[in-house]
């Protein structure tokens, strides 16, 4: 009863934040590039507006077609009531381990749905999209697992308290880099450039979201603003601190924000086996050296 | 048959990576695509019939509206081609001036190009620079004949506009102003590591493919190939100014992007020459010709994407009875089934937009509703005029900077 609670919190909580942030990060980009940029209401006015138009199914979809944007929401839902009662409820047992489980199935839903689309364009981008989080989910769990081996427990709310009494986690060189390759997976998980590959408009016009219209599009929007939003959370209080100080806690978040949005309008978009290599090439090398400089206390 | 089993990825009729329907269709076996087919014609606007209805000048408009982007070319080819037919030999000026308004398009046209390939790969940042970079000169455009597109310069025998001695001082200023934002670009898209890792090796062209398609332009140039109608068949002021013909070996992607933006400082070093020389030759900017005799004539000119060709055969009448017409991208898209082949279909997109395909832009307002009662609140002319007081006012700020 009491995590229903604060599933209608955090839908309340990261709604509001998603829409900001999906606005900032419109904002930000349209300066870097020179253009003005839509006021702070835009996304929820896209979104109103994406909620009456008309859903169209096309005939080769299965009956996921429908059903995948709402396990989608429900997931960064749940995900964020997690982090946000491991923040703000103490002694609560909320686990790692299930978050990144939880955290996976924005990424499951939309292949869901490029698959229950039937539409070619859409195959493809299902097949990148399975690649890229095979690629990114080993960095990001090496990554998170940083702290867990600083700190010996993988309860969430522990591993946010601790850092007021030993110094965040950045702090420090593993818990830098380890950061540093959060950071970086977590573009991949937002599908954000560089790692757009199962978008990508240029290539395959919006790849496995092309059927969606209406109501079902808007969800998929909304999802993704809220996964940033809940993402972006995350990294300031599972690396950063978040929890000392709430006008720092603002801070960190729109700097984390800043960061992705300077990445995303700094690169070009990577082809998928280059991204792969990428996530486990080099991201992978960094948070394996990350554990052990952690384990060296470092 | 055996590539009926694979995947058919659509791009086309109607696609973000095109501005104008044309349909490609990529035979893919995974990411990988295996054969491509290419189909044109969606949008068939029947000019080189059109042209038989019109006479010699009016066919200087008509296509002048071919392209939006060359619509400087093709008039450049086409009255090259009268020219030849009526045995016209045009005065120093006009020469010197059909260089300039060339060149400047060539200009413009590359930075929408660097721009345009940015976007293709999800790199907007570069797609709104560029685009940025090249509004002053669309800018030096409006302020010497008076649109910023569809230039209405070229005239048979001659230039239809001279350019005044006030405007030179200031098209050099916005020259000077470009130059260190083009190197900018320039060194950007070469130091860029993510970008040479999409780019490099990517779609290569050999010498003996551009052979064997007759690629031109800047396609060709970039595999080495040292075709440029400028200096193999100079016409305008092409022969009167020193400029070099810019190449690269490689023949991908990334060697196309070099050959583009450093074409660009070229034809800014061919402008200021160019500019130099109005200053000292103020001789007439045209010869009348009354009559067309009967005969053949051609006209080519290197448009940015390549040799456009025009042919013309008079009857002695006051029109062509024909008129043929041959532009750049028409050779170079077929160069797609050399380049694609085994390539990911994230490359192809790039590939296909590497070659530079023409797009035409060029439809425009003539009426103007107002949104309650429908009642029309301007027409055409209305519009025309709108748009010369905003020129006006353009050539005011610019001549007071």
């Amino acid at each position: 009863m009491i995590f229903l609670l604060w599933l209608l919190v955090s839908l309340v909580v990261f709604f509001g934040l998603g829409i900001i942030t999906g606005w900032l990060e419109r904002k930000l980009t349209a300066r870097l590039q020179w253009r003005v940029g839509p006021p702070w209401w835009q996304n929820l006015a896209d979104f109103v507006k994406l909620l009456g138009k008309e859903v169209v199914v096309p005939e080769t979809a299965t009956s996921f077609f429908s059903l995948a944007p709402v396990i989608g929401l429900a997931a960064v839902t749940t995900a964020g009531a997690m982090i946000l009662l491991a923040a703000f409820q103490p002694g609560s047992s909320v686990d790692l381990i299930v978050l990144i489980y939880i955290l996976v199935l924005p990424s499951l839903s939309l292949i869901l749905a490029g698959a229950s689309s039937g539409n070619p364009l859409a195959s493809v981008g299902v097949a990148r999209e399975l690649k890229l989080m095979l690629g990114y989910e080993l960095p990001f769990i090496l990554a998170l697992l940083v702290p867990v081996v600083k700190a010996g427990t993988t309860n969430l709310g522990v591993l946010f308290r601790l850092q007021l009494a030993q110094g965040m986690t950045v702090g420090s060189i593993s818990g830098l880099l380890a950061f540093g390759v959060a950071l970086l997976t977590i573009q991949g998980k937002i599908g954000g450039v560089p790692f757009d590959v199962s978008e990508a408009e240029t290539e395959i016009a919006s790849g496995l979201l092309i059927e969606y219209s209406g109501l079902l599009l808007g969800i998929f929007k909304l999802t993704r603003w809220m996964l940033t939003a809940v993402a972006v959370f995350f990294l300031v209080f599972y690396f950063w601190a978040g929890l000392s100080r709430v006008p720092s806690a603002i801070g960190k978040y729109l700097l984390i924000v800043i960061l992705l949005v300077l990445i995303k309008n700094t690169n070009p978009r990577l082809r998928i086996d280059q991204a792969m290599k990428f996530f486990w090439g080099w991201l992978t090398g960094i948070s394996v050296t990350a554990i052990l400089f952690a384990y060296l206390g470092w | 048959m055996e590539k009926k089993k694979k995947v058919v990825v659509p791009i086309g009729p109607y696609h973000p990576l095109l501005e104008e329907p044309e349909y490609f269709a990529l035979y893919c076996d995974g990411e990988m695509v295996v054969d491509v087919e290419w189909e044109a014609g969606y949008n068939h606007r029947g000019i080189e019939k059109l042209c038989e209805s019109k006479s010699w000048d009016q066919v200087t408009f008509l296509v002048e509206r071919i392209c939006g982007i060359c619509s400087t070319s093709h008039p450049i080819a086409y009255v090259n081609a009268v020219e030849d037919l009526a045995k016209v030999e045009i005065p120093e000026r006009a020469r010197y001036i059909r260089s300039i308004i060339g060149e400047l398009e060539r200009i413009h046209s590359h930075l929408l190009w660097v721009g345009l390939a940015g976007h293709f790969l999800g790199y907007n940042t570069v797609f709104m620079w560029a685009w940025k970079y090249r509004e002053p000169v669309l800018d030096i455009f409006e302020l010497v004949t008076g649109n910023r597109q569809s230039y209405a310069m070229m005239k048979i025998g001659g230039v239809r506009r001279d350019v005044r001695d006030e405007d030179i001082p200031v098209i050099r200023k916005v020259l000077d102003e470009l130059k260190p934002k083009l190197e900018m670009l320039t060194q950007a898209v070469l130091d860029d590591p993510v970008l040479a890792a999409r780019l490099k090796g990517v779609g290569v062209l050999t010498a003996q493919d551009v052979k064997d398609y007759g690629a031109v332009g800047p396609t060709a140039r970039a595999s080495g190939v040292k075709i440029d109608v400028r200096k193999d068949s100079p016409c305008a002021a092409y022969d009167l100014v020193a400029w070099q013909v810019i190449t690269c070996q490689e023949g991908d992607v990334f060697a196309k992007a070099v050959v583009r933006l450093l074409e660009c400082f070229e034809s800014i070093k061919i402008i200021e020459q160019c500019l130099d020389n109005l200053g000292k030759n103020k001789g007439p900017i045209e010869v009348e010709v009354r009559e067309i005799p009967p005969g053949e004539g051609i006209g080519h000119y290197e448009a940015p994407r390549g040799e456009v060709f025009h042919y013309v055969r008079s009857d002695g009448t006051n029109r062509p009875v024909r008129h043929k017409i041959r532009a750049p991208s028409f050779v170079n898209i077929p160069t797609f089934r050399a380049s694609c082949l085994g390539q990911t279909i994230s490359d192809v997109a790039i590939i296909l937009a590497g070659v530079d395909p023409c797009y035409c832009c060029t439809e425009r307002m003539l009426t103007v509703y107002q949104a309650d009662n429908r009642r029309k609140i301007m027409d055409g002319r209305e519009v025309i005029r709108l748009c010369q007081e905003k020129t006006e006012k353009l050539r005011e700020k610019m001549r007071k900077r």
